[in-house]
């Protein structure tokens, strides 16, 4: 229960944003893991857009539409390469108003 | 798509890459700056503080049409923890002066109005143009950038990376190390609106006057991190940022952080009745003198952010920024101004004339800062914080115990929390990193 508050949340949040999101070409990819890191699955709370979630097989997946591009997961997970970051083609992903 | 070359390109389009834009096309260099976003500002967040004089150094006159919200009279350092605050502030007339000092500002709006100034110097601005690569020769030299642009590879003498903390293209290229997540924070920040006469009742302030407060204590749940509150016009902008490796180790929410910080008794009755119209994150440097990594080499210099130059005790990023950019382009200025090429060793004058310069000397003085905050970040944070406030609180609260008892009493406390020897040693390690 306490996760879908908090899930609602961060929605609500990211509902005042404004995106250009480049459909199916999603700027950072979680590669195939049998079992996430302690970084990896710590992404699934420290990511600001809560964009990475823990699927029903214990794995950890990405949905980047809501990504701000602070580069949080880039510095704790690409070392290892778990995960793939890029940013977005010119143009896509977060369009701050205010900044 | 472009096929001239260039004196410069620089790679970014916030404050230090338009610093360094503006300073080399004001000077006649054939300047070409890429920036990602939509529109320069569009990417970038900061809290945000302008400082007038670093500014000043690149454009005097900006007061005259530069977007700036409001220029500062007072601010409040807190300390808090869950119930209460222990503050320190400071507020003067002194700044109501005719060139203020410090400004609020909005990122976005600033950021498209110094873009405005950096085509009217002369430099061409591309923007929604992702640089995806660094273009090297034979000798490894740095000659230009490619682009996720059709025929995207552009040459010039010499590439400013403006890139900001990420630093994608220089860390990519084995320029310089991928930040460590014990040397960036984590911020995320709110913009909460409200009518320009409530911010003026609520703290005290008129006409262009503004406020902020920036709050250390359990708010951060014992990592290394601060909160914020800067007065805009018409908005409040609410942040809160904590070290990556903390927000790792803890496995926190950055944004159940905010919302905490958002209810507390001292912030709420502040933000109460606001509209929110824009939720933000990004990473801040905070490793210091010790984390700056190469600035130069064979055909490119790295400024701002991306350099990691960031002053975190006095919370000052955007004037070191300016201050690196506006510096690089001398250099660079100076070097092209003798027909000479761009390579590492005259480069390495951006690098000697940083070292002279405030940026590199604050930094330096506060080099052991950040270690000593990051582990202990439970005791600053926390431990002290709780004691800071009992104290308080037995001072102010009267209830007929006499006073020898009471200030007996706030001994113990901080003698049991951290015993004697504790207490002189976080003292004396906070003196010495201070120093």
């Amino acid at each position: 229960m306490t996760i879908a508050v908090t899930k609602s949340r961060v929605e609500d949040k990211l509902y005042q944003n404004r995106y250009l999101v480049d459909s199916g070409r999603p700027h950072i990819k979680v590669r195939p893991h049998e079992r996430p890191s302690a970084n990896l699955l710590a992404l699934t709370h420290v990511c600001p857009a809560k964009c990475y979630e823990l699927n029903d097989e214990g794995q950890v997946e990405i949905t980047a539409d809501g990504c701000m591009e602070c580069g949080t997961c880039r510095i704790l997970c690409e070392t290892s390469g778990e995960i793939e970051w890029n940013y977005p083609r010119g143009g896509f992903g977060v369009l701050f108003k205010f900044g | 798509m472009i096929e001239e070359n260039f004196d410069a390109i620089v790679v970014g389009a916030g404050m230090s890459g338009n610093a360094a834009a503006y300073t080399m096309a004001s000077h006649g260099l054939k300047v070409l700056q890429l920036e990602r976003g939509e529109y320069p500002g569009s990417k970038n967040v900061q809290g945000a503080i302008m400082y007038a004089n670093m500014l000043e150094k690149i454009i005097p006159d900006f007061r005259d049409d530069a977007p700036l919200e409001r220029h500062l009279v007072e601010q409040r350092l807190w300390v808090m923890d869950d119930t209460s605050h222990t503050g320190i502030h400071y507020r003067s007339d002194d700044f109501n002066e005719a060139k203020p000092n410090r400004y609020t500002i909005i990122r976005a709006q600033f950021d498209k109005w110094f873009s405005r100034k950096v085509r009217e110097a002369g430099a061409t601005v591309l923007c929604e143009t992702t640089v995806t690569e660094l273009i090297r020769d034979a000798k490894d030299r740095v000659v230009g950038v490619r682009t996720d642009r059709a025929g995207g590879a552009i040459y010039a003498n010499v590439v400013v990376l403006a890139e900001g903390v990420c630093g994608l293209l220089g860390t990519r290229a084995g320029l310089r190390q991928m930040p460590k997540p014990q040397t960036v924070a984590l911020a995320v920040k709110e913009m909460h609106f409200l009518p320009e006469e409530v911010i003026e009742q609520r703290f005290g302030v008129k006409g262009d006057e503004g406020c902020v407060i920036e709050a250390v204590g359990t708010t951060s749940r014992s990592m290394a991190g601060l909160g914020f509150l800067y007065t805009n016009k018409e908005s409040i902008s609410l942040g809160i940022g904590c070290l990556v490796s903390d927000f790792a180790a803890m496995v926190e929410s950055p944004y159940v952080l905010l919302d905490a910080l958002k209810s507390h008794p001292s912030i709420r009755p502040l933000i109460a009745g606001s509209e929110v119209k824009e939720y933000s994150a990004h990473l801040i440097p905070e490793g210091g003198y010790k984390a700056i990594p190469q600035l130069f080499g064979d055909g490119w210099v790295v400024v701002g952010d991306a350099a990691q130059l960031n002053n975190a005790i006095h919370r000052e990023g955007s004037n070191l920024a300016m201050t690196s950019g506006r510096i690089a382009a001398e250099a660079i200025i100076e070097v092209n101004s003798r027909n000479a090429p761009m390579t590492k060793r005259n480069l390495a004058l951006y690098k000697a004339m940083l070292d002279k310069s405030f940026v590199v000397k604050d930094l330096k003085k506060y080099k052991d800062m950040p270690a000593l905050l990051h582990t202990n970040s439970c005791n600053y944070f926390t431990t002290y914080p709780r004691l800071m406030s009992q104290a308080a609180q037995n001072f102010m609260r009267v209830d007929g115990t006499p006073k020898i008892e009471k200030e007996k009493a706030t001994t113990a406390a901080f003698i049991k929390a951290r015993s004697r020897w504790g207490l002189v040693s976080d003292a004396v390690r906070l003196a010495l990193a201070w120093r």
